[in-house]
């Protein structure tokens, strides 16, 4: 089998006493696409954190392609060509929509300046649906559109490997469905993505694998059909009653 | 890089400005040359501020200390070295100091970082104080053949290549970042920006800015202590005059500038015991009459007149 691109040993983080993501082990193969998914609070957001380097990890490795990035800083991670969006939507709100995209392709794992930097910007603007709103500012935007900028500022930097923090939350049906053939778009050119996500039938359509997590420790990986009918997964959703 | 017409226009208008500013010496009286030298002081001081503050929204309160270190450099060195060089000398040691307190403080945010710039002031002002007790000697005197119009013109040089060093920055990879940090630091470090290197290096203009400046009014001074040179007044009036003219344009701050500087000299003439007060009591109604400077100001009244059509847009 071929080495994963990205592999969790062991992955701890703790506040305190609390034990936010307990020894996280699993592996993320090229071109593949994994869901992080669980209950509320179980540690699936500060997994993306650990892996993006926005919160030291307490103990355990973090592997990119056999190198040890577990210690770097989050723009060291960022330049080796990993890229995250975030749960709550971070635009940079004093620019335009093209300035936050340029953001991405200025200082990213491809970077480009001046005016190959704004030409790269606009293709990935198009590449999202933005093409013509490049001008507006961050404050007009509706809440699917400020996604996308995000999406396509994560983009601009050509990551090879993408981490989506709930991004097809809080979208209207029509909105999903195109949230999910942009996904499966990326995945098609050849990125690695690992999503955390709540919308079940995304899930099912991008998913190659996915691990669930109670408590901050992985209770099952696998497919999405066979994770979403194991017992122990449906116990932590639902509670004992149920399973 | 690229310059369009706009630009080149601005650029044409800024060096017929600095022209006609460089012909006061000959045209004015000497009172009105000595405001020159504080207005020309004050632009290199808040310009150079407000080119590292302005993006990253660290207050700085350290340009007393750059300053006077800039000061004592010149009284140190004007016997044992020619004049031009010390200034070279002043802007390095303003520029290694900046950074080594830039490394220090500059992944702390906010609040830490200005008590620290604050009490650098002080700190280099009680050393200086120790020093000339251990060594019995009281001051430094200054002596030299430069005029005040030789200070105003070198100020004037140097706000221009202040000027220079910004309208650069903000075309540059670095401006842009320091942008980025300013909006949301968390993204710019997700972006791949080294935001502690970027602050760090951007810290480095402002430090060398105000050691220059130093160096070069020393001679103005005639005798210099670390009461006259250390004064923390300075830091504040700075960022008053900055905030005052706002920090969002390179011309920001000249435009606060110029009005602080007759209306302070108005204020030490009229009130000379509450300037301090008076100080004050300016800065709290920049900030609550005009948070974003004449600037913003400026910019409010231009979308207002300009209507409905653009508040659309």
């Amino acid at each position: 089998m071929q080495t994963p691109v990205l592999s969790l040993r062991g992955a701890t983080k703790r506040f305190g006493g609390l034990v936010a993501v307990n020894a996280l082990d699993f592996d993320v193969h090229e071109n593949q696409v994994l869901g992080l998914i669980g209950p509320n609070g179980s540690g699936k957001s500060t997994t993306l954190n650990l892996i993006s380097g926005a919160l030291p990890a307490t103990s355990g490795e973090i592997l990119l392609r056999d190198t040890d990035i577990t210690h770097l800083p989050p723009q060291k991670i960022a330049r080796r060509g990993v890229a995250r969006t975030f749960q709550l939507v971070r635009l940079l709100p004093s620019m335009s929509v093209l300035e936050n995209v340029m953001a991405g392709t200025a200082f990213g794992h491809r970077r480009k300046w001046g005016r190959s930097a704004e030409s790269h910007a606009r293709k990935m603007l198009e590449r999202v649906g933005m093409g013509r709103k490049l001008h507006l500012s961050v404050g007009q935007l509706t809440y699917i559109d400020t996604k996308r900028v995000e999406l396509a500022r994560v983009l601009a930097g050509d990551p090879k490997i993408l981490l989506l923090d709930e991004w097809l939350a809080g979208l209207n049906p029509t909105e999903l469905e195109e949230g999910i053939a942009l996904i499966h778009s990326l995945r098609d050119e050849g990125r690695t993505i690992v999503l955390v996500e709540h919308v079940m039938d995304a899930i099912r359509s991008l998913c190659d694998t996915c691990v669930v997590m109670a408590s901050g420790t992985k209770i099952a990986e696998g497919t999405p059909e066979a994770v979403l009918s194991d017992r122990e997964v449906i116990r932590a959703y639902l509670g004992d009653d149920d399973a | 890089m690229r310059m369009d017409r706009a630009e080149i226009t601005k650029l044409v208008w800024a060096v017929i400005a600095i022209a006609v500013a460089a012909t006061l010496p000959w045209v004015a009286s000497s009172y009105y040359l000595t405001i020159g030298v504080t207005i020309a002081m004050f632009t290199v001081l808040a310009t150079s501020w407000a080119i590292f503050s302005g993006p990253t929204h660290y207050i700085s309160l350290a340009t007393a200390a750059f300053y006077g270190v800039g000061t004592y450099t010149t009284g140190i060195l004007i016997e044992v070295m020619p004049y031009w060089s010390i200034l070279i000398i002043a802007g390095l040691i303003g520029a290694v100091g900046a950074a080594l307190v830039g490394l220090a403080t500059l992944r702390l945010s906010g609040v830490y970082f200005v008590i620290f710039t604050l009490g650098l002031a002080e700190f280099v002002r009680q050393v200086l104080t120790w020093v000339q007790n251990l060594t019995g000697q009281k001051g430094i005197y200054v002596l030299t053949s430069i005029t005040e119009a030789d200070i105003y013109w070198q100020l004037l040089a140097l706000a221009a290549l202040v000027w220079l060093a910004g309208w650069l920055i903000g075309r540059s990879r670095l401006g842009f970042a320091l942008r980025i940090i300013g909006d949301d630091e968390e993204v710019a470090r997700h972006s791949g920006i080294n935001t502690a290197l970027a602050k760090v290096m951007l810290f480095m203009l402002p430090g060398a800015a105000a050691a220059i400046t130093g160096a070069i009014l020393a001679p103005r001074f005639v005798y210099i202590e670390p009461a006259i040179a250390f004064s923390p007044m300075l830091s504040f009036q700075v960022v008053i005059m900055a905030l005052l003219g706002g920090t969002g344009r390179l011309w920001g701050p000249l435009v606060g500038v110029i009005p602080f500087t007759f209306l302070w000299e108005a204020i030490s003439s009229s009130f000379p015991n509450q300037t301090t007060l008076m100080l004050g009591i300016g800065f709290l109604l920049i900030v609550y009459l005009l948070p974003r400077g004449f600037v913003g100001l400026i910019h409010d009244i231009r979308h207002r007149s300009a209507g409905g059509k653009l508040a659309e847009a």
